[in-house]
């Protein structure tokens, strides 16, 4: 565990999940941990790494392959007085524990009139490159953000994934914390000791009049990339990393477009029905009006994630296409547009489309 | 566990020639996989199967080409041995157009309906109710088939697994469960994941016949796997087939991992010197039927396939971009 006197550390974000979750169990009894490989030598990416050891295995506690059954069994515990944190590798395995998500860890609350309570976080993981498929990439933060009685975080730094999480972790609500994989790679300034964040919703990651750009966790990423090379080249726009997806606020965004008249949205799932939908459906309804041009979306388009890399060119949204719409709401020239988005191409061109662009990796 | 797998042979030794070879072929194509693994061409997870190709060879040798088995993610074995085209299955890893999938599936999506490789799935447990779709499907169709359903030590702990064995039992289905415990789940052990009670009785439970097997014995699991068949085509019903084994790489990917400490060198080793490879070639020498010439000749044989399925994958065409988004609806 780095030197907690330090006062600028930088971690990754993987990193910053481990201490969050080492942090957290020191400080509650009531808090454990529960996933397929918490207590192996690979520890989850690094991010239980060592937790058993010091926690033991009443604690740290391997879980059969029972995904359903499971996460019934932590709302079970969670009502009685327990706080866990369960752990999928990938978001695709959490499916089979929907019905307990969104019958029982939703709902419970509200149905017990408030007398039930369920403090549970559900970490998951979503895949992408390196051949993952259709069934080990899907980034579904869209189904869970549907369901009242959840909250959804999806944070893009290592300073959010260590606050974000103590915050869900002190919530007194089920909290689904979907962490990119590719964002478990990046660094950033992680401030020390107990540090919880309030799930409170988006952070304002750039500045300027010229287009209001939205996304979540890796797509705030390539977004800040985005509006980086823009910038380079004369434009400025606002960028927001969503961070929570809900209870969603919209505020800030809403005061932005107002403000710049343009609205670019990024779904790191599927545009249709995707979470971007649903921030163009909230600008719609507060300020129709002062949008300058109709709102765009990018998103994965409408089929499966395919294994081979042969059919991913354009797949993800990428800091390039991002730069061109919102070089393009923002009225920059096509040698402003142009000079933005063949840097970021550029910076892109050294690695395979399957693995993720070092310059993802920060310090952020 | 039952303390005494059933071991002793049925078949007899000349048969189990051609299924040595198959054994071989598959050994020899893992390795092969593992071997070329670092030149970074297959760029999708592999789970090898390298230490558990017996299983995979004596079932299917009970099976006829129309019978339908469903895999995992630790699919290779099992496609091959049940006849799936090498060919599709290298490309497959290559993400070409030739590939089984035309590259959309990996190597966890292998399938050849044609060869009786139903399809393979990346999900734990998810293709065990398939499978016994499958069978529901014949049953109700008149037609003579047996479906499979390999399925791994974790997949018990799945309830799809119980919902999909009461439904095999209660409409009697011609479907056989074939679990292959090589004790661990990726990195965990059967011990830290299940309480400590025999795995057939899971099966048995739910009212189906369930017999294990020693899961690096050929003869052993041809000769239960097919008693196994005549019941399931004589209306009886499903059988679990539950078979020991153990895996010889890491989880996932081409690498030996005994280093990273979740298992030992030494619980390794007693595995390892009940290869069933060696076990059975072995057994042929000692009854002449095979010797090292004609190993040398069957490995050069093998060879000259690989290598021709590898140069196959390696001249195939990428699928093309503008054909990404074909094929979502039937
Ligand atoms: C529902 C689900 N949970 C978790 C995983 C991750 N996972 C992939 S393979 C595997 C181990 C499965 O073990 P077993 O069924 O014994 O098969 P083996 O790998 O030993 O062949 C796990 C947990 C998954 N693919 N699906
Ligand atoms: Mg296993």
């Amino acid at each position: 565990m780095p030197d907690a006197s330090q006062t600028e550390r930088i971690l990754t974000a993987a990193e910053a999940i481990l201490e969050a979750q080492d942090l957290a169990l020191a400080r509650d009894p009531n808090v454990y941990l529960m996933g397929e490989g918490v207590c192996d030598p690979k520890g989850i990416f690094g991010t239980t790494s060592g937790l058993v050891e010091k926690y033991g295995p009443q604690r740290i506690v391997e879980m059969p392959v029972a995904e359903n059954g499971l996460t019934g069994i932590a709302i079970g515990s969670a009502l009685v007085g327990m706080r866990p944190i369960m752990i999928h590798q990938r978001v695709d395995f959490a499916l089979l524990a929907l019905e307990q998500i969104f019958n029982n860890a939703a709902k419970t609350h509200y149905v017990s009139s408030g007398k039930h309570r369920v403090p549970l976080v559900i970490r998951m993981i979503v895949g992408r490159g390196w051949g993952q498929g259709p069934a080990h990439s899907q980034s579904l933060e869209a189904i869970f953000s549907h369901i009242p009685g959840l909250k959804v975080v999806m944070p893009a730094t290592p300073a959010d994934c260590k606050g974000l999480l103590l915050g869900a972790i002190e919530d007194g609500n089920p909290v689904v914390f979907i962490e990119h994989r590719w964002i478990h790679y990046v660094k950033g300034t992680v401030p020390a000791g107990y540090t919880p964040l309030p799930l409170d919703g988006p952070r304002r990651i750039a500045e300027g009049d010229g287009a209001t750009i939205v996304a979540t966790s890796l797509m705030a990423i390539e977004a800040r990339l985005a509006a980086e090379a823009l910038a380079e080249a004369g434009v400025k726009c606002d960028v927001f990393d969503m961070r929570v997806l809900r209870p969603l606020r919209t505020e800030p965004i809403i005061e932005s477009v107002r403000r710049t008249g343009g609205l670019v949205v990024i779904d790191s799932g599927w545009k249709t029905g995707g979470f971007g939908a649903e921030i163009v459906a909230r600008i719609a309804e507060s300020c129709l009006g002062d949008l300058r041009a109709p709102p765009v979306r990018l998103g994965l388009p409408d089929h499966p994630t395919p294994s081979t890399r042969a059919l991913m060119e354009g797949f993800y949204p990428s800091s390039d296409a991002i730069a061109a719409a919102a070089g393009k709401l923002a009225g920059a020239s096509a040698a402003q547009i142009d000079r933005a988005v063949s840097a970021l191409r550029q910076q892109r061109a050294k690695v395979s489309i399957d693995q993720p662009n070092p310059a993802f990796a920060g310090p952020f | 566990m039952t303390p005494n797998p059933i071991t002793e042979s049925h078949a007899r030794l000349e048969e189990l020639v051609p299924l040595y070879s198959a054994m071989r072929r598959i050994r020899q194509i893992e390795l092969e996989i593992a071997k070329r693994y670092a030149e970074q061409k297959m760029r999708c997870p592999v789970h090898l199967s390298i230490g558990q190709e017996a299983i995979a060879v004596g079932v299917c040798a009970a099976l006829k080409r129309t019978d339908q088995a469903v895999s995992t993610h630790r699919c290779h074995a099992h496609y091959l041995a049940k006849g799936g085209d090498l060919n599709a299955m290298i490309a497959e890893l290559y993400g070409k157009s030739t590939g089984c999938c035309g590259g959309r599936g990996g190597s966890m999506h292998l399938f050849d309906t044609g060869a009786g490789l139903l399809l393979s799935l990346p999900i734990v447990a998810s293709s065990i109710p398939i499978g016994v779709g499958a069978a529901f499907g014949f049953a109700r169709r008149g037609e003579p088939h047996v479906a499979v359903v390999f399925l791994g030590d974790a997949s018990l702990e799945e309830g799809v697994w119980h919902e999909s064995a009461n439904f095999a039992a209660r409409h009697k289905l011609p479907v056989i469960f074939v679990c292959e415990n090589n004790l661990y789940s990726v990195y965990t052990h059967l011990d830290d994941r299940q309480p400590s009670r025999p795995l057939t009785k899971l099966a048995e439970a739910h009212g189906i016949r369930a017999q294990h097997v020693d899961g690096n014995d050929l003869s052993a699991l041809l000769h239960v796997m097919s008693e196994m068949v005549d019941q399931a085509r004589n209306s009886e019903g499903p059988s679990f087939l539950l078979a020991d084994t153990y895996r010889w790489l890491e989880h996932c990917g081409p690498n030996y991992d005994n280093h990273i400490g979740y298992r030992t060198e030494d619980e390794f080793n007693a595995w390892r010197i009940r290869c069933p490879v060696e076990r059975l070639r072995n057994k042929l020498e000692k009854s002449g039927l095979w010797n090292a010439a004609r190993e040398d000749t069957l490995t050069a044989r093998i060879q000259t396939e690989i290598d021709a399925a590898f140069r196959f994958a390696e001249d195939s065409p990428f699928p093309e971009l503008r054909t990404a988004a074909e094929g979502v609806y039937a």
